[in-house]
């Protein structure tokens, strides 16, 4: 269990309450909270997400974010804490607030004996609000948008992976929507799936329509959203624009040369540190800090050191989850 | 200020339209229901199954030489008049192939769906859940109905071509016109199909507890297996009035001279009393219960 007082950094939670200011926000939770039995699966999550942004929800798998997901859909009651869907509570106001939300949920699911544009219809008569005079056309539009068109008369089982996801999204784009949660939308898509599901994000966001993604592949999210939230043992230990939260990170400088213990001396002159050593490889890394690049090349020049390589590790989200977490980005219970 | 934030304040959607519930929502949530259940290929087997039991009986009098052998109520009037065959076959169905065919269908209903996982999608659409389980009440309410109805439709027309239908010949030796005993004929119908449906009604409430559909349904043809267990057994003699099944095979009354409705009122009240008390279990189940599938 997490609980050291450094996995929330105040600066990141109170920078992702800035579009509090004037800005709307699509959804946010106060203090959510909720358990199953003695495990606590969600720890005072504050979300906070601001509208028009694609937010990539973040963490491993069994980090909390899919309890987290149904909650905001009122799939599961919270223990404690408050939720707010596009200005609504939920899950009182959830049946006047969710016709707005289009969702997927920890993977597509639909009757696997009829056709594609069959669920798809079966979803949208049970809509209340759905207007039965544009059913067909809404359908022929999402199944277009998803690429499906061709498939529409076939039957779920037969559908590849790829298609039964791209279904559900289809199901998510019935209507015109203002949110949309996607909960792990590229698991088990091959790479050219996963760049199409990035394109449609894109594309959602492009339409208005706030996106909150969730995903455990880091690298994934990192080209596509505008904001962050990072969960690990059921909290949120970073919120905020991406380029916030990267700043977290420090970039680290790597130096490769045959002259270790020399380059080791210079790089403790200059007040870099930690500094770590791979004989093996020869390298030497050290967290930049405030000096620039450039300077330490020609000091390292001028003490002699044979530079075979040097470069620049600016972290990435992953990099970043782990010096976070102080873990590897598995399973942490 | 990163370029992302800029981005936010542009978006901000406009105002959007009213969302209100349309009429006639809740007539295409049950026609979505029923097709649902209509083409399903599993439930269209059960149908046949069900239509074929009164065409198997009514085959096997004509090839078989008349006598006065042991068999249900009813067999052995068979051969005199087709309408018999009607009374035969749902006397034969209502212990095993009529809870076995709504057991399977009502114990599928919401554990199906959890199981499959468009439950959270049908949940999230947004469907609430009280409406959800009115829409599925209904349809298991027409689906058990349309069970009934078929055994007796089939029945009848095998009965008129095989033997023919002719003034029926009550219990009691009296005799009544065939529009009169077409009345009662669906009577019978009508009784069956309300006491079937207290057990649909257990079975929609079972679905609500697992996201096995199997298991669901295996409980709900239990609580009839149970219930006749229990009802067979003399010493519980004081409880028998009180069982699901002790009054299905009540559509007897029908076929007297003086049908006592008062009998026939109370039965059909245990059997809506169950019906009662299983759905409002299943409510107050399915709108507290974690959708973790």
């Amino acid at each position: 269990m997490v609980s050291t007082s450094s996995l929330t950094p105040a600066p990141a939670a109170r920078s992702a309450d800035r579009p509090n200011r004037g800005e709307a926000v699509a959804v946010r939770t106060r203090g959510l909270t909720r358990r199953f039995g003695k495990q606590l699966a969600v720890d005072s999550v504050d979300l906070c997400v601001p509208v028009g942004s694609i937010y990539g929800f973040l963490g491993p798998n069994g980090s909390g974010k899919t309890t987290t997901i149904r909650m905001l859909l009122g799939l599961l009651a919270a223990d404690a804490g408050e939720i707010e869907v596009l200005g609504q509570p939920v899950p009182r106001a959830a049946q006047a607030v969710l016709p707005r939300v289009g969702a997927l949920i920890e993977g597509p699911a639909f009757h696997p004996y009829i056709g594609g544009a069959r669920n798809l219809r079966r979803l949208d008569q049970m809509d209340a609000t759905a207007d039965p005079a544009t059913s067909a056309a809404r359908i022929d539009a999402a199944l277009a948008r998803v690429g499906l068109s061709a498939a529409a008369g076939k039957k779920y089982r037969n559908y590849s992976l790829g298609m039964k996801q791209r279904l559900g999204l289809a199901a998510a784009l019935l209507q015109p929507r203002e949110l949309l949660v996607l909960d792990e939308p590229t698991n088990g898509l091959d790479p050219q799936g996963t760049r199409e599901v990035r394109k449609l994000v894109r594309e959602f966001a492009i339409d208005g329509m706030t996106v909150l993604v969730s995903s455990h592949l880091l690298s994934e999210i990192e080209q596509v959203a505008t904001h962050v939230g990072m969960m690990a043992g059921g909290r949120l230990v970073r919120q905020g624009t991406l380029a916030e939260v990267l700043a977290d990170g420090a970039a680290r400088i790597r130096v490769t040369t045959p002259d270790l213990d020399a380059a080791h001396v210079r790089l403790q002159q200059l007040g870099l540190a930690p500094i770590t050593v791979d004989r093996d490889k020869l390298t030497l890394t050290a967290r930049l800090g405030a000096i620039a690049t450039e300077d330490v090349a020609r000091d390292l020049v001028g003490a002699g050191v044979r530079l075979q390589g040097l470069a620049v590790d600016r972290p990435d989200l992953e990099d970043l989850f782990v010096s976070i977490t102080g873990e590897g980005f598995d399973v942490l219970r | 200020m990163s370029s992302a934030e800029h981005d936010v304040a542009v978006d901000v959607p406009q105002a959007h339209p009213i969302l209100a519930r349309r009429r006639g929502a809740l007539v295409r949530q049950y026609r979505s229901e029923m097709r649902l259940l209509l083409t399903r290929r599993r439930n269209l087997i059960l149908l046949g199954v069900l239509a074929i039991v009164p065409i198997f009986i009514g085959v096997a009098v004509k090839v078989s030489s008349p006598s006065e052998g042991d068999g249900p109520d009813f067999l052995n009037r068979v051969t005199g008049n087709g309408l018999f065959l009607v009374f035969t076959a749902v006397t034969v169905a209502i212990p095993f192939f009529l809870p076995l065919v709504v057991g399977v269908v009502a114990g599928d209903s919401i554990a199906g769906e959890a199981g499959l996982g468009t439950l959270r999608y049908l949940l999230t659409v947004p469907i609430g859940r009280g409406r959800l389980l009115a829409v599925k009440a209904l349809a298991l309410a027409s689906f058990t109905a349309l069970s009934v109805l078929l055994i007796a439709v089939v029945a009848l027309i095998t009965g008129a071509l095989l033997f023919g239908i002719r003034a029926l010949v009550l219990l009691s030796g009296d005799t009544v016109s065939i529009g009169e005993g077409l009345l009662r004929t669906f009577g019978i119908t009508a009784y069956v199909a309300v006491a079937l449906f207290g057990l649909a009604a257990g079975g929609l409430f079972v679905s609500t507890l697992t996201e096995n559909a199997i298991a669901a349904m295996a409980a709900t043809v239990s609580i009839a297996v149970f219930s006749a267990l229990l009802d067979a057994v003399p010493q519980l003699s004081s409880i028998h009035p009180a069982l699901l099944t002790d009054h299905w095979l009540g559509f007897g009354e029908l076929l007297r001279t003086s049908i006592s409705y008062t009998d026939l009122t109370r039965w059909s009240a245990i059997h809506l009393a169950y019906a009662a008390v299983f759905l409002s279990l299943a409510w107050a189940r399915l709108t507290t219960k974690d959708v973790t599938s």
